[in-house]
């Protein structure tokens, strides 16, 4: 298989206006000849259904959840960058380009990149036109503040809330046009097999999940706007519901899954509390603007409360370590530096699994009000968890799985190898490359729902002369058989453990064989582990219940199910990528602490394509090639 | 810390249901809610039943799917806190605690602690949007707000649509969860040119929906986890009756 992104010729700054020119474009009155299928309702998959709707294309779009509102999306807090330069600090399109590349430990595809960039500004202008409140200033413009890696101000916010606000403005731009009539919205309807004809995606087999009754749906084509694996971690910061199991089940049909051990770890989040956590919950990387992040010098001093320990007893590591980012370090640095002091026994907190994340000096210098206008909901959700006042003594935190880089493979139209499915937002590879900065994911998930994918779509359907598919097919029949004998087996095996504990187990697995640090030894022991886990879960799962309501306890073990494949693939992934990179993390290679690339040998993308149950996937490469940036090792000393 | 749970069990819309009690042991005062509720269910499914089915999904307070009445208040009665945010620590050992589901006749009943609230996305598909397709607006910056407004509208839009404004109304209205929307994008520059268009369609397909009238006892500004203010209610009255003197009907 060659992996060919078509990604267009031309200077790197014309490419995307260019093609647009070149792409091919459906009449008008011809759009609703086409039907299009959504799956997933998130930032992409909202801002994709709405916009395809008011083109005119037929759209359907389906969610697990009970409304299109509660997609994951909608806990991001702390902003969405665009290279609009109202700071007049420096900013271009050309540095968010450079800035995002650069982040991703040059793992991302130059072209793709700096079309995010390019339109990032038009996202801010559409969602201040859809009502959006974002922070403004006293004169009526807009507010921006840094986020995390970044060297200017370029993020727009909404208090805390800014992924809540997009997501209601896609939200209400989806309900006009379903109340207009141009979208179907179904809700508590998971997608269970994509449905390949010819080569093509034609449609998607659902379950309902309040009767159980499994129906095929047909399109021209299928977008997947999914979201993230994380939840292989069983903790995570993702909600409970995240799943791989659209994306999977696509690879499964031949769609290659892209780099999927690049996950993020993220730095700011609240500790484990005991073995009965069931999720993680993010402090928005905004407070590493004034908080200031420190462990005890002497692990002797770990046990006493932070205040007495003095300021010359404190190791604000991150400052020491980088001094020209300090604590504004990006993500995947941030993390291992928290674990490297953890490690050496100068965590804090129970399991001295935690640092301080400090704000005492930003309220000497601020005052507490300033700080709590700027931060005070944070704080209010951290009193809440662990029942500590953040204001009389500093917060403890501790990295945690929060997004993943990796997802389906995908051209420069956002299409996979399989024409007709097309991939957004964090369910697809594309833009991060092997780290994502902070206030990235919401740009990304809306210029590929808002700005690209209603583009290249209608690409696609001019391009090629269209064949009608109806249910009616054997491939839907076929699927709906899979899904249906999938079921059956869940509920046949009668087990002793919960599909809980089996989630667990894996996750537990995965954070000490695949998290901020992998080995040789440590991946290969891990991929040994999984398939035995696997056995376990079909052989000794409980799942209660029947098909035919709502069972909550079937849906979840499908989705763990999943994770148990998928799991194995991203240590294999993680195996087989020599160097560390971003997020990817390999002790064998490291200098002086730091991430040591590989350029000669892995300056590509891997994708792998799957082979059948108990084959080895097949791993196919797109090379990556830089031609505006100098690779170069990052550097945020 | 010992707890009894009384817990609502309702096999499906058309069951009757009816409480069932658990002794749940051992509960850490750092789990919250719903964490407990997770235990309990994995005690049931290792003896074959099925577990209590409960709405939830970010289980960060924002997604707005937990639904829970506990102990008669919806969302626990802790000031700003949905059920997935409450933490057991709250409650004291040997407590017998009450879950039960939204109960209004809007939100039909789906099985145990789960509703439909599919009402709340048609009141916002009547109107709940400003009518701009993508692509052809106006620079993010050509249209200064007062921060003052724009800070107001976030107040308003900050609204998680969970429907706790509904479960603590003695009438189940939805007045709350329509005035946060209507309040929002009338305080927008941006939403100001549908506003009567937009408070008209909404309060009429909010009474299609079957929620009751509004008597303004504020019962729902008590439990709302986002603290929504009551004065956005007399915001959509003062919305609703310039509509109707501007276009007459209603």
């Amino acid at each position: 298989m060659k992996l060919d992104a078509h990604i267009p010729s031309g200077p790197l700054t014309q490419k995307w206006d260019q093609h647009r020119f070149d792409m091919k474009l459906v009449n008008p009155a011809n759009k609703r000849k086409f039907d299009v299928i959504v799956v997933g309702a998130g930032l992409a998959g909202a801002s994709a259904a709405a916009s395809l709707a008011e083109l005119g294309y037929n759209v359907k779009c389906f969610c697990f959840q009970d409304s299109p509102r509660r997609a994951h999306s909608i806990a991001a807090q702390g902003g969405i960058n665009a290279a609009k330069n109202y700071k007049n600090d420096g900013d271009s399109v050309h540095r968010l380009f450079y800035d995002t590349v650069k982040g991703g430990d040059f793992r991302a595809r130059e072209a793709n990149v700096h079309r995010l960039a390019q339109v990032s500004v038009s996202i801010i202008d559409q969602c201040v036109a859809q009502g959006v409140p974002f922070a403004r200033e006293y004169g009526g413009l807009l507010d921006n503040r840094s986020f995390g890696g970044a060297q200017v101000s370029r993020t727009f916010y909404a208090r805390g809330q800014t992924g809540q606000q997009l997501l209601l403005g896609a939200y209400q731009a989806l309900s006009r046009q379903i109340g207009l009539g141009r979208v179907e919205m179904y809700p508590r309807t998971e997608m269970l097999e994509l449905v390949v004809v010819d080569g093509h995606a034609k449609g998607i087999v659902v379950r309902d999940l309040i009767n159980g009754v499994v129906t095929s749906h047909a399109a021209d084509a299928v977008v997947l706007a999914t979201g993230g694996y994380g939840n292989v971690f069983f903790l995570s910061t993702n909600a409970k519901g995240c799943n791989v199991t659209a994306t999977y089940r696509a690879h499964k049909m031949g769609a290659t899954f892209a780099n999927p051990c690049y996950t993020q770890i993220h730095p700011t989040c609240i500790p484990v509390s005991g073995d009965h956590q069931s999720k993680l919950t993010l402090m928005s990387e905004s407070l590493r603007n004034d908080g200031r992040v420190w462990v005890p010098k002497r692990k002797e001093d770990c046990g006493k409360t932070p205040a007495s320990i003095p300021d010359s007893d404190r190791d604000y590591y991150l400052e020491r370590k980088y001094p020209s980012f300090g604590n504004l370090a990006p993500r995947d640095i941030a993390s291992r530096a928290a674990k490297e002091v953890c490690d050496e026994g100068r965590g804090v907190g129970p399991g001295s699994l935690g640092v301080y994340l400090d704000f005492a000096d930003a309220i000497a210098r601020l005052t507490e009000p300033v700080v709590r206008e700027r931060y005070g909901n944070l704080f209010d959700m951290y009193e809440r968890i662990t029942g500590e006042n953040a204001y009389q003594q500093p917060m403890r935190i501790y990295p945690a799985v929060h997004y993943t880089m990796g997802g389906l493979w995908v051209d420069y139209n956002l299409m996979s190898n399989l024409p007709g499915l097309f991939v957004l937002g964090e369910a697809n590879f594309s833009d991060h490359g092997a780290n994502r900065l902070g206030a990235s994911a919401l740009m990304q998930g809306l210029a590929d729902g808002y700005f690209i994918l209603p583009y290249t779509i209608g690409h696609y359907f001019a391009s090629q002369k269209q064949t009608r598919i109806t249910t009616d097919h054997p491939e839907f029949k076929k699927a709906q058989e899979t899904v249906s004998a999938r079921t059956r087996r869940l509920l046949a095996v009668k087990g002793k453990r919960t599909a809980t504990s089996i989630h667990r187990e894996l996750g537990k697995l995965m954070w000490e064989h695949c998290g901020m640090a992998r080995s040789k030894e440590s991946l290969t022991a891990a991929l040994q582990k999984i398939p035995a886990l696997r056995e376990e879960f079909w052989s000794n799962v409980r799942v209660t219940g029947e098909n035919g309501s709502l069972n909550q306890d079937l849906e979840y073990a499908g989705r763990v199910a999943d994770f148990l494949e998928f799991g194995e693939l991203l240590c294999l992934d993680a195996l087989t990528r020599e160097e560390s990179c971003g997020g990817h993390f390999r002790v064998e290679h490291q200098e002086a602490g730091e991430c040591k690339r590989d350029d000669a040998h892995f300056s590509h993308v891997a994708a792998w394509e799957y082979q059948g149950e108990g084959k080895s996937p097949t791993r196919h490469i797109e090379p990556l090639t830089f031609d505006e940036v100098h690779l170069a090792t990052r550097s945020y000393k | 810390m010992n707890l009894t749970l009384k817990i609502w069990r309702q096999k499906d819309a058309k069951d009757i249901g009816g409480f069932e009690t658990h002794e749940v042991r051992e509960v850490n005062p750092d789990m919250s809610f719903l964490e407990m509720l997770d235990v309990v269910n994995e005690g049931l499914i290792l003896r074959g039943i099925e577990p209590i089915a409960f709405d939830s999904d970010c289980r960060e307070g924002i997604c707005g799917a937990c639904s829970l009445v506990i102990n008669g208040t919806a969302h626990g009665g802790h000031k700003a806190t949905t059920a997935c945010q409450l933490h057991m620590r709250k409650f004291s050992d040997g407590e017998t605690i009450t879950v039960e589901p939204w109960r209004a006749r809007a939100f039909p009943m789906v099985k145990d602690l789960v509703c439909d609230r599919s009402a709340f996305d048609r009141i916002i598909q009547a109107g709940g949007f400003v009518s701009v397709s993508t692509g052809g607006v106006p620079d993010a910056n050509a249209i200064p707000v007062a921060k003052e407004d724009s800070d107001q509208a976030m107040d308003a839009a900050q609204c998680i649509g969970c429907g706790a404004c509904v479960a603590a109304c003695k009438n189940a209205s939805a007045m709350l969860f329509v005035a946060a929307k209507v309040s929002h994008l009338a305080l927008m520059p941006q939403g100001k040119v549908e506003r009567e268009r937009r408070a008209l369609n909404m309060v009429a397909q909010m009474d299609t929906e079957g929620f009751g009238a509004c008597s303004v006892t504020g019962s729902c500004e008590a439990v709302c986890p986002k603290e929504i203010r009551l004065d956005f209610i007399a915001r959509l009255n003062r919305e609703y009756g310039r509509a109707l003197l501007h276009r007459g009907g209603g």
